[in-house]
Parts: structure tokens; C-alpha cells; sequence
């Protein structure tokens, strides 16, 4: 606690740079992911091929991949880029099959409705596909603001300042008190995260809620499936 | 009017669903398609608003073929209930009804007043307009089907069996419902259904299909009744089991209907 009230300001800053460190991934990984998922879902054929390529970018052991990033995208080493670029990736590999079943979990005769009543392709996908895949989606993309803030704490190693900056220099200090702030403010950011979503999610899709339809839990099963089929 | 010219359609798997149709479906009237399962009633009924496009022939409407329509345009302007209401299950009832004349370009408050009234004209009570169609019964959730199938007051209604999936008192009152509707706003509406009694009682023109679309018979209610064409139809609408030969017998003094089988089926009216 000691330790705690000296570096306030050092823990605080920190914890600012892991938030957007880990946020802006988690946005991006989204934004890019859901098209992607929307068009494997769409094209049957293609969507082993595009859902096989997620689970073979998730395999890239972290550390090698901050490592490598700079010589591919030509950032400098300690450039924070390389952490949003990196962790933007595996925010991709996983939402990428979350986002394919929540397409896929959609109501083919609500699809089928919508377009006898007079959907435009375009109006269908945003008016009726994404909000219907929104609960599937929610459940994807609480996995993945989980595993992406925990992953950014990796990106100490090779300096780039985060809360897991108290793991690497807690350990050489031999500071237990600073390695203990460290997991608290993760595991706290994390949870402040999937918080941040349940209660978006509850906002955005009230008739999710309304008893009747439930909220799946295949996309962590298939995240499950997922680790074990790349493991 | 509605015209169907020597239509036809193959699936891509090769399946035929209707061989060679031709029948002109008069304006204003309710036409019923009604056969068995595979006869190709509901191919024949989406080829109207394009959701199936046909293999050979044309379908017209006032004399347009409509594959000269903008498929997006044509539906829009042709109302659709489906089984099981179809309702976006992410959007309220009230919404749910609104949205089509939004789709149509209409004010988000001109649609949403209209949207009241036919929630109304359906005889739904105003209450239910905020709730979402999964608090809503399956007969309050057809309802609101036909509501957004009449919201944007189309000329042509297509009904795949709407009253399919509820149970038979509802059933029977939302026929009633269509049947007072009809008579109010005159609509040409097209119906599929593989209930025979649903058949003769909504349709002023019933269509009996055989496999692949092959007409067996068309003809009013009465007209097929008295006149069956071939054993297909006396079979199809139960005249071979005696359930539609009726006479009269007393019993206590009253003078009951009863059919062949000795089933009594109604009182004869004084």
C-alpha cells in the first residue's frame, strides 16, 4: 500500500496508456472483423478458408509478433503502433468466427420476411442482419476485450509502458507489492470493460432482454473450439 | 388483375416446382391456392412479388410483367403475410408496422399515425403497440402481420399460409377478422393454404393443385361442391368420405344436419 501512495501518478498513467492500448484494438479488431464475418457467413464455401486463417493468426506467439511487426510495417521498435497493430490482429482472428456465427444465428425466415416486405440488400444488412446478430456479437466481443487486455500487459517486454510495465519492473525490483497493483488494474480494466459492454448491450438491444429469445453461448464454445483446435 | 402465362419454374437442384400454369386471378377478389405439400402453391404465390423468378413465362399484374420491375419497388408495393407473422423481433410491434411506409419514404410521424390506425383496423389493441412481437401471442403476432401487410394500403395482398401456425380458435376468429377486412377494403388478395375448409371459406376463386402446379380444378366454392372435375378433387375435398354429404334427420323434434358417416354436423335452420 506503501509502494501504492508513492506512485499514484506513475500507476494512474499506466493504467490511461493500457486503457487505450487495449481499446482501440478492441474497436478496430470490431469494425474490421463483423464485414469480414458478415461475408464468410454469406459465402458458404469460403467461410472454412477465411475462419481457418483466424485461428493460424492467432497461433503467432505475441512476443515474436511485436518483434517482427516493425520490420513488416516499418515502425520503429518501440513505437506503441506495433502493441494496436498486433493486438488489432488477434482481435480479428477471434471475432472473425464470433462474427460468422452470429450471422449464421440469425433467422433465416426473418431474412426472408424482410425482403418480401421490401428490404433494399443494403437496408437488410444494417436494419435487420447486424442488429439480429448483435447479441452473438456482444458475447465475441466480450472475449475478446478479456484476452486483449490481458495480452497487452505482453507488450512491456519490449518496452512499451503499460500496467504489465509493474510485472517486468516489479520482478527485477524484486517488488511484490508492484507485480500485485499490476494484476489488480488489469483484471480490473478487464472487468470494467465487459461491464462497459454488458450494459451497451442492454441499452442497444432492450428486446434482447424481454424474455423469449436468450442470448446464445455458442461463440464461447466455438472460442473454446477455437483454442483447442489450434493448441 | 393478375395474370400468370404459362408459367414455370426448375429449382437449381433440379427440382420442378410448377410445369406449365396459366390463370387469371380477377382484381378485387381473394384467390385461394390450395393442394398438398410440394404442389407448388407458395413458388406460384412469390413468383407475384418476385421473391421467385420463374424458370419460363411471365406473371402479370394490371398487364405489366413484373420482371420488368424493380424487384425492390414491386415488393414494396405489394403487401406480404407470411406463416408465423415474420416480425422483426428486434423492433416493436408499432415499428415493426411503421416500417414499411418508412421504406416507402413516408414521415416518421405520418407512419407511425398510420401505423396506429391499422393496428387498429387489425382490432389490436393500441396498448401492444410498444411491445416487442415476442411478448405478443402467436394469434396478436398475426395480426400485426396483416398490419404491415395493409399498412402502405397495397392493391394486392399475398398471404402464405397465415393462419398456419395458430391454434384453431384463433384461427377460426382471425379468418372472420379477413373476412370482415375483405369486405371493407376490397383488396385482390392471393392465399395459400393446404386447409380445404380455409379455402372455401375465404376464397371467391379456389385453385386446387395437383403436384408440379398441374390444376386439378378452379372453380367459386359451390361450383367445385357441385361439379367436382375428376375423383383428384372429390377426394381432395372429402366428397369420397361422405364428410360434405349431408342430409337432414329429427332428433327430438329438431331437424339436425348430419353427414354420411352419421356424424352430426349442424341444425337446420326454421
Amino acid at each position: 500500500m506503501t509502494w501504492f501512495n508513492a506512485n499514484t501518478d506513475k500507476v494512474w498513467d499506466l493504467l490511461l496508456s493500457h486503457l487505450w492500448l487495449s481499446g482501440l484494438p478492441i474497436l478496430l479488431g470490431f469494425v474490421i472483423a463483423v464485414p469480414i464475418g458478415w461475408f464468410a457467413n454469406r459465402h458458404r464455401r469460403l467461410r472454412g478458408t477465411i475462419l481457418s486463417l483466424g485461428g493460424i493468426l492467432y497461433t503467432i506467439p505475441s512476443l515474436a509478433f511485436f518483434l517482427v511487426l516493425p520490420s513488416i510495417i516499418g515502425t520503429g521498435f518501440l513505437d506503441p503502433v506495433n502493441v494496436v497493430v498486433a493486438l488489432t490482429v488477434y482481435a480479428v482472428a477471434i471475432m472473425v468466427r464470433s462474427a460468422a456465427d452470429a450471422f449464421e444465428s440469425v433467422s433465416p425466415a426473418v431474412l426472408d420476411a424482410a425482403t418480401a416486405t421490401g428490404f433494399a440488400p443494403a437496408g437488410r444488412a444494417f436494419l435487420v442482419e447486424l442488429p439480429l446478430a448483435g447479441p452473438v456479437l456482444l458475447a465475441g466481443l466480450r472475449v475478446v476485450a478479456v484476452s486483449t487486455v490481458s495480452l497487452v500487459s505482453v507488450g512491456a517486454l519490449i518496452g512499451v509502458s503499460n500496467l504489465g510495465s509493474l510485472f517486468t519492473e516489479g520482478y527485477r525490483t524484486d517488488n511484490d507489492a508492484e507485480i500485485l497493483i499490476g494484476v489488480i488494474g488489469i483484471v480490473g480494466l478487464a472487468l470494467l470493460f465487459d461491464l462497459v459492454l454488458v450494459i451497451a448491450g442492454r441499452l442497444l438491444m432492450p428486446w434482447a432482454y424481454t424474455g423469449g429469445q436468450r442470448t446464445p453461448i455458442k461463440p464461447i464454445v466455438s472460442f473454446a473450439q477455437h483454442l483447442g483446435g489450434v493448441g | 388483375m393478375i395474370e400468370y402465362r404459362s408459367i414455370g419454374k426448375t429449382f437449381a437442384d433440379g427440382t420442378e416446382a410448377v410445369g406449365d400454369f396459366s390463370l387469371q386471378l380477377p382484381s378485387r377478389t381473394t384467390t385461394v391456392f390450395v393442394g398438398s405439400s410440394g404442389c407448388g402453391k407458395t413458388t406460384l404465390l412469390r413468383m407475384v412479388n418476385r421473391m421467385v423468378d420463374p424458370s419460363h413465362g411471365q406473371v402479370l399484374i394490371d398487364d405489366v410483367d413484373v420482371a420488368t420491375r424493380n424487384k425492390v419497388e414491386l415488393r414494396r408495393s405489394i403487401g406480404y403475410v407470411m406463416q408465423e407473422a415474420g416480425l422483426l423481433p428486434h423492433r416493436k410491434v408499432i415499428d415493426n408496422v411503421a416500417l414499411m411506409m418508412r421504406l416507402k419514404g413516408a414521415s416518421k410521424k405520418e407512419a407511425r399515425d398510420r401505423a396506429h390506425e391499422v393496428l387498429e383496423t387489425v382490432g389490436l389493441d393500441s396498448s401492444l403497440a410498444n411491445r416487442y412481437p415476442a411478448q405478443l401471442s402467436g394469434g396478436q403476432q398475426q395480426r400485426v402481420g396483416v398490419a404491415r401487410g395493409l399498412v402502405t394500403d397495397p392493391n394486392i395482398l399475398l398471404m402464405d399460409e397465415p393462419f398456419g401456425a395458430v391454434d384453431p380458435i384463433v384461427r377460426d376468429e382471425l379468418q372472420q377478422e379477413l373476412l370482415r377486412l375483405q369486405r371493407e377494403l376490397d383488396k385482390t388478395i392471393v392465399f395459400v393454404t393446404h386447409d380445404i375448409d380455409e379455402a372455401f371459406l375465404l376464397g371467391d376463386q379456389v385453385v386446387i393443385l395437383k403436384k408440379g402446379g398441374e390444376i386439378a380444378q378452379v372453380g367459386s366454392p359451390a361450383d367445385i361442391l357441385a361439379k367436382p372435375a375428376n375423383d383428384f378433387v372429390s377426394s381432395f375435398i372429402g366428397l369420397d368420405k361422405g364428410r360434405r354429404t349431408l342430409h337432414v334427420e329429427e332428433r327430438n323434434g329438431t331437424r339436425i344436419v348430419v353427414d354420411e358417416s352419421g356424424k352430426a354436423t349442424g341444425v337446420l335452420a326454421e
